[in-house]
C-alpha cells in the first residue's frame, strides 16, 4: 500500500524477498501458529488523510471547554501559569523530541547537557545536594520517595498528611500496597497537618513522615516545627513541594528535608488534561546511591574535554533487575526540558517575581471575599489558593460560573467529608483583576 | 577541532531577563506582611540571568549535540524507533487537547474523554482483550499495574500464596524490577538453544506459587514463541496468570493478538508501536489491557460511555487504586490515537509487515560479516553477536562507538544478556531500502576494519563532539550539578 510513513516500492520488496530467500512476506510469519494467527485486518476505524484527520481532530478538540478562553480558578496540583513562548520552540527541535534515552553519551551530549543543567536548577529550587533527571509527575515522585524511605529505614510505616493532594495520596497507597508498606493520615486542624497528632503516631517503626508545602489547601506547613518530629526516631522527612512557590518560600532543604518531591508543570508545561506533566525528586548527598531514576553526572573525554554521561547506574532497573528498589525507566525527559527552558528564560529575577505575583494576587482575591462577606475557611499563611465557604454545592455553583465562561476553583467535598461546599480558589499571575472581581461577583449569592 | 558548549549557569549575567511577565494590576504588598519571616528564601536560587536569544542558542547548540531519529537511522532494537508524525505534534497542541484541567467538569471535557474512549476501542481491537485502561505513565508503570492487577485478583479468590513471578532470561530489566516493587519474588526460566523459553524448565518453576509469567512475544531475541499456547496452559493449568509485555508490539499488528494468544494482562508502550516521540527518555505512555475477570482491578477511575456522554466511573470498589495522579499521559495518548487514525487497519497491517521484512533482509545481508545466533526467520529485530571480531580484540562497544563514525545511531548492544557480545538491530517499517543498505554497508566496513585496520574501530568515534567519556570517575567521584 502506499501510505507517506512507508517508503518501501513494489521492487524494493521484490529484491529484499529474494535476498531473504522467500516467495512472500507471509512466510516469514510461518512461526506464528495457525491457532493464533489473526486473520484479516483489525476492525477499526478506516484511515483519514491528512486535512480530513486534521479536521476531525479539531473538531474534537473544540468541544472541550479550554483554560485560554476561559478564565479558571482551577489548581488543585496543576496550575495555569506563563509558559514564554520558547519553550514550545525549544522542545519542538528534534533532535531532542525524536531522541531515545541518552545512552550512547557521544551523540546525546545536547540532551545530557540540557538535564544536567535541570538537575541543577532543582537543587536550587529545593535547597537539596542531588536531583534526577524526572519521574513520571508528582504523585508518582511521592510515592517513590516513600519507598526509598522505607528502603533506607528498613522500616515500614509512612505517616501521610492529609493536607497533602488527594490525589498523590491514593498513588502512595496504592505503591504501599506493593510494597507491603502501612500507611497512617495524620489530620489536618486550621488546614494544616495536626502536629499533636503527628507527635502521637511518631514512633521507631516509621520510615518516613510525609507533607506538602505548600500543602493540598494552599497553606504553607510550618515545616520548622514538624521537621524535629519527623528526624526523632531517625525516620526520613519528605516534603512534596510546588517548585514555583519556591521561587519567593524557604525551600525545604534549609528546614532539614531528606527528600524533596514534586511536578515542575508549574514550569512552561501545559495542563494537557493532567499529563504528561514533570515530576521531580531531590535529596540529601547520603542518599544519592538510592536515588531512583536516571542521573546525568559530568566527567570528561579521552582528551581531556567536558563531556555529560547517564551515571550511578548501578542502582537502575537494567542492571539491578530485581534488587532494583524502583522500576522506572522511561521519564519525562523532554517535559524536564521543557521546565529547563521556562526556569532559564524565567531566571533568577523572574521565578521570584512570578512566585510574587501568584501571593499578591492570591492574597488580592482572599481579600475580596473576604470584602464580600465570604468565609474563607483556613486563616494560615497561604501561596496562591484558598478555601472559601458557600452555600450550595460547588458542583453546581460552578455550573452557574460555566454560563458565565468561568471556570471555578476544586470542589473539597469530593474528598473531605467537612469540607462540603468548600472550594478551593487557585489565582495564578494569569488571572486578571477584572477576572477575580468577576468570579467574587458571580459568586455573590451564595455567602454560606 | 569541536567546541565546546558552555552550561546555560556560565552564560549568566546579572541584569539580563528572558521572560515577560504582566503589569501587576492588584494593590502590590509586601510578601513579609502575609507570610512568616522563616518562610521567605533569603537567599534567591541561582537561575541563570540570559535573554531570550541567549537561550535560543543555548539549546539550539545542544541540539545539534543530539541525534535523534529525524536526524538519520536509529535501528536500537526493542526500542522501536520509527518516524514520529509530526501531524501528532500538532494535534496535541491544539488548545482543546493542550490546555484543559484534569479537574474541569466532564460536560466541559466531553472531546477528551471521547478521545480516550475511542482509543481504548482501538487497543481493545488491536490487543484482543476486553477493556483497557491509560492511566499508566509508561511501560515499566504499566507492568507495575498489570502485576498489582493479577495480585488483586488472586487475593481476590482468597489465593494469598502466589509470591512469585516467571520471567525468562531473556526478559527486560524492568520485568523483573516490577515484580519486586509489586512484591512479588522473581523466578528465571531458562531459553533453549534456540532461543525460545525452555518449556521443560518453564513446568519445572511453575507451581501453586506462580502468580504470573510475565513474557515478551516475540521475545528480545526477535523470535516468536511458537509454543505460546502451550505456555499458556501450563502456567494457566497452575492457576497462574499470563501476562505480555507489549514492547515488541510492532512485529506482530494483525498477525497475532495477546489476547489471542491466552494473556490475561498486557501493556502497550505506545511511545514505540504508537509514534509517541520518545523526547530523549519519555514522557511515555504504558496503557494496560485485560481480559473480562480482571476488569474489575483496573485503577481507578475508568473513562465509560453511559447515555448523557462520556464519564469517569470512581465507583470501582475492588480496583488496586489510582496508580497515577489523574488519568495517564493524554498529550502521548493524543499523539497515538492520531497515528493510529492515519494507519487505519490496512496501514497497521503494513507496518508490521515492512518492519518484518527489512529486518530479515538486514539479518540476511549482515549473517556474512557476523555471527548470527539464532538462524531461522526473525520478526522485527534481530541479534547479532560480535564474538567473531572479539578475537580480533575489537568488541562489539568498539563496532558501535564506530557506527557513531557514519552518522547512525548504534544498536542495542549487550542485551539481552544470554548473547556473548550482542548487538540487538531493530530498523522498523519507515526506513528505505535505501537507508537499510547504507547501514549494512557500513556495518560490513567494520566488520573488515576489525580484520584489517582494528585500531581505528577501537578508538571510535572520531567524528563526534567528544570521544568516549570516562564512566568510571563519573560514578566514583559523581558531579551531578553545577557549582560556581
Amino acid at each position: 500500500m502506499l501510505h507517506r510513513y512507508l517508503p518501501m516500492t513494489e521492487e524494493d520488496k521484490q529484491q529484499m524477498l529474494q535476498t531473504i530467500g522467500v516467495q512472500s512476506i507471509d512466510e516469514l510469519f510461518a512461526d506464528i501458529p495457525e491457532s493464533v494467527r489473526f486473520q484479516g485486518e483489525y476492525n477499526i476505524k478506516r484511515a483519514k488523510s491528512e486535512p480530513e484527520l486534521m479536521k476531525e481532530l479539531m473538531a474534537l478538540a473544540a468541544k472541550n471547554v479550554d483554560i485560554k478562553t476561559h478564565p479558571s480558578f482551577l489548581g488543585a496540583g496543576v496550575y495555569d501559569h506563563y509558559i514564554p513562548t520558547i519553550v514550545d520552540h525549544v522542545i519542538s527541535r528534534s533532535e531532542f523530541y525524536t531522541a531515545y534515552t541518552p545512552y550512547q553519551p557521544e551523540i546525546s551530549q545536547g540532551e545530557l547537557q540540557a538535564i544536567f543543567e535541570y538537575q541543577t536548577m532543582i537543587c536550587e529550587l529545593t535547597g537539596m545536594d542531588v536531583a534526577n533527571s524526572s519521574m513520571y509527575d508528582g504523585g508518582t515522585a511521592l510515592a517513590e520517595a516513600a519507598l526509598l524511605s522505607a528502603a533506607h529505614t528498613k522500616k515500614k510505616k509512612v505517616l501521610l498528611s492529609s493536607a497533602v493532594h488527594p490525589e498523590y495520596r491514593e498513588v502512595v497507597k496504592t505503591y504501599a500496597k506493593g510494597s507491603g508498606l502501612e500507611v497512617v493520615e495524620i489530620p489536618y486542624e486550621n488546614g494544616v497537618t495536626n502536629i499533636r497528632v503527628l507527635q502521637e503516631e511518631m514512633d521507631e517503626d516509621v520510615a518516613c513522615v510525609i507533607v506538602q508545602y505548600p500543602n493540598f489547601f494552599g497553606q504553607i506547613e510550618p515545616l520548622k516545627d514538624i521537621e524535629p518530629i519527623a528526624h526523632a526516631h531517625k525516620g526520613m522527612f519528605v516534603v512534596a513541594s510546588n517548585p514555583l512557590a519556591l521561587g519567593i518560600l524557604t525551600p525545604p532543604g534549609q528546614f532539614g528535608a531528606d527528600i524533596v518531591v514534586g511536578d515542575a508543570q508549574v514550569f512552561g508545561i501545559p495542563t494537557q488534561f493532567g499529563g504528561p506533566h514533570c515530576g521531580y525528586f531531590a535529596v540529601k548527598s547520603a542518599l544519592m546511591r538510592k536515588i531512583p531514576g536516571r542521573l546525568v553526572g559530568q566527567t570528561t573525554d579521552e582528551e581531556g574535554r567536558r563531556g555529560f554521561v547517564l551515571t550511578l547506574q548501578a542502582r537502575e532497573q537494567h542492571i539491578r533487575r530485581d534488587k532494583a528498589t524502583s522500576n522506572i525507566c522511561s521519564n519525562q525527559a523532554l517535559n524536564a526540558l521543557a521546565a529547563s527552558v521556562a526556569m532559564t528564560a524565567l531566571g533568577k529575577r523572574g521565578v521570584k517575581e512570578m512566585a510574587t505575583m501568584n501571593i499578591q494576587k492570591a492574597h488580592y482575591a482572599k481579600e475580596a471575599f473576604v470584602n464580600a462577606g465570604f468565609h474563607v475557611v483556613f486563616s494560615g499563611p497561604f501561596f496562591n489558593e484558598f478555601v472559601v465557604r458557600l452555600s450550595k454545592p460547588v458542583a453546581e455553583v460552578n455550573k452557574k460560573l460555566l454560563e458565565k465562561g468561568i471556570i471555578g476553583g476544586y470542589d473539597l467535598g469530593r474528598d473531605y467529608a467537612e469540607l462540603q461546599h468548600c472550594m478551593l480558589i487557585a489565582v495564578t499571575e494569569l488571572r486578571t483583576k477584572e477576572e477575580i472581581d468577576m468570579l467574587v461577583k458571580e459568586l455573590g449569592d451564595y455567602h454560606a | 577541532m569541536h567546541k565546546d558548549q558552555p552550561l546555560i549557569f556560565e552564560l549568566s549575567k546579572p541584569g539580563r531577563i528572558g521572560y515577560s511577565l504582566p503589569e501587576l494590576d492588584v494593590p502590590a504588598i509586601d510578601v513579609a506582611q502575609v507570610i512568616p519571616n522563616d518562610y521567605i528564601r533569603q537567599e534567591a536560587a541561582d537561575l541563570p540571568e540570559v535573554s531570550e536569544l541567549d537561550i535560543m542558542r543555548h539549546y539550539t547548540a545542544l541540539s545539534k549535540r543530539n541525534h535523534g531519529v529525524d536526524s538519520g537511522f536509529y535501528p536500537l532494537g526493542s526500542c522501536t524507533m520509527k518516524y514520529n508524525p509530526k501531524i501528532n505534534e500538532n494535534v496535541a497542541r491544539f488548545a482543546g487537547f493542550a490546555h484543559i484541567h484534569p479537574l474541569q467538569p466532564e460536560e466541559t471535557v466531553q472531546g477528551a474523554l471521547e478521545l480516550m474512549y475511542d482509543l481504548q476501542e482501538h487497543l481493545k481491537e488491536i490487543t484482543g482483550m476486553d477493556a483497557v485502561t491509560l492511566q499508566p505513565a509508561a511501560g515499566a508503570h504499566g507492568e507495575w499495574t498489570g502485576l498489582m492487577m493479577i495480585r488483586a485478583y488472586h487475593e481476590a479468590n482468597g489465593d494469598y500464596n502466589r509470591t512469585k513471578v516467571i520471567v525468562p532470561d531473556t526478559a527486560h530489566g524492568t520485568n523483573p524490577a516490577s515484580a519486586t516493587v509489586a512484591g512479588f519474588e522473581t523466578v528465571t526460566v531458562k531459553s533453549t538453544e534456540e532461543g525460545l523459553v525452555d518449556l521443560d524448565d518453564l513446568r519445572r518453576v511453575v507451581g501453586p506459587d506462580t502468580a504470573a509469567l510475565m513474557l515478551t512475544n516475540p521475545n528480545t531475541l526477535g523470535l516468536f514463541e511458537e509454543n505460546i499456547l502451550e505456555m499458556a496452559e501450563i502456567v494457566h493449568a497452575a492457576g497462574g496468570k499470563l501476562y505480555y509485555d507489549g514492547a515488541n508490539l510492532n512485529a506482530v499488528l494483525s498477525k497475532a493478538r495477546p489476547g489471542d494468544m491466552g494473556f490475561d494482562v498486557v501493556h502497550l508502550n505506545l511511545h514505540k508501536t504508537f509514534t509517541g516521540p520518545h523526547g530523549g527518555g519519555g514522557p511515555g505512555s504504558g496503557p494496560v489491557g485485560v481480559k473480562a475477570e480482571l476488569i474489575p482491578f483496573l485503577p481507578k477511575p475508568t473513562v465509560e460511555k453511559g447515555e448523557n456522554g462520556y464519564y469517569f466511573d470512581y465507583d470501582r470498589p475492588q480496583a488496586i487504586g489510582r496508580v497515577k495522579p489523574f488519568y495517564g499521559n493524554f498529550g502521548i495518548n493524543v499523539r497515538a490515537y492520531t497515528y493510529i487514525r492515519s494507519m487505519g487497519p490496512d496501514g497497521l497491517k503494513a507496518v508490521t509487515e515492512y518492519a518484518v521484512l527489512n529486518a530479515n533482509y538486514m539479518m540476511r545481508r549482515l549473517a556474512e560479516y557476523y555471527d548470527l545466533p539464532y538462524n531461522r526467520h526473525c520478526k522485527h529485530e534481530f541479534v547479532l553477536s560480535g564474538k567473531r571480531q572479539k578475537k580480533l580484540g575489537v568488541r562489539t562497544l568498539d563496532i558501535a562507538k564506530r557506527l557513531l563514525d557514519f552518522g547512525y545511531h548504534p544498536p542495542t548492544i549487550y542485551f539481552p544478556l544470554i548473547v556473548e557480545e550482542c548487538m540487538m538491530i531493530e530498523p522498523t517499517e519507515t526506513e528505505s531500502k535505501e537507508t537499510l543498505d547504507a547501514f549494512v554497508d557500513a556495518m560490513i566496513q567494520i566488520a573488515k576494519e576489525a580484520e584489517e585496520t582494528p585500531e581505528i574501530v577501537q578508538e571510535a568515534p572520531h567524528t563526534t563532539v567528544v570521544k568516549r567519556l570516562d564512566e568510571t570517575t563519573a560514578a566514583r567521584k559523581p558531579i551531578l550539578r553545577y557549582q560556581k
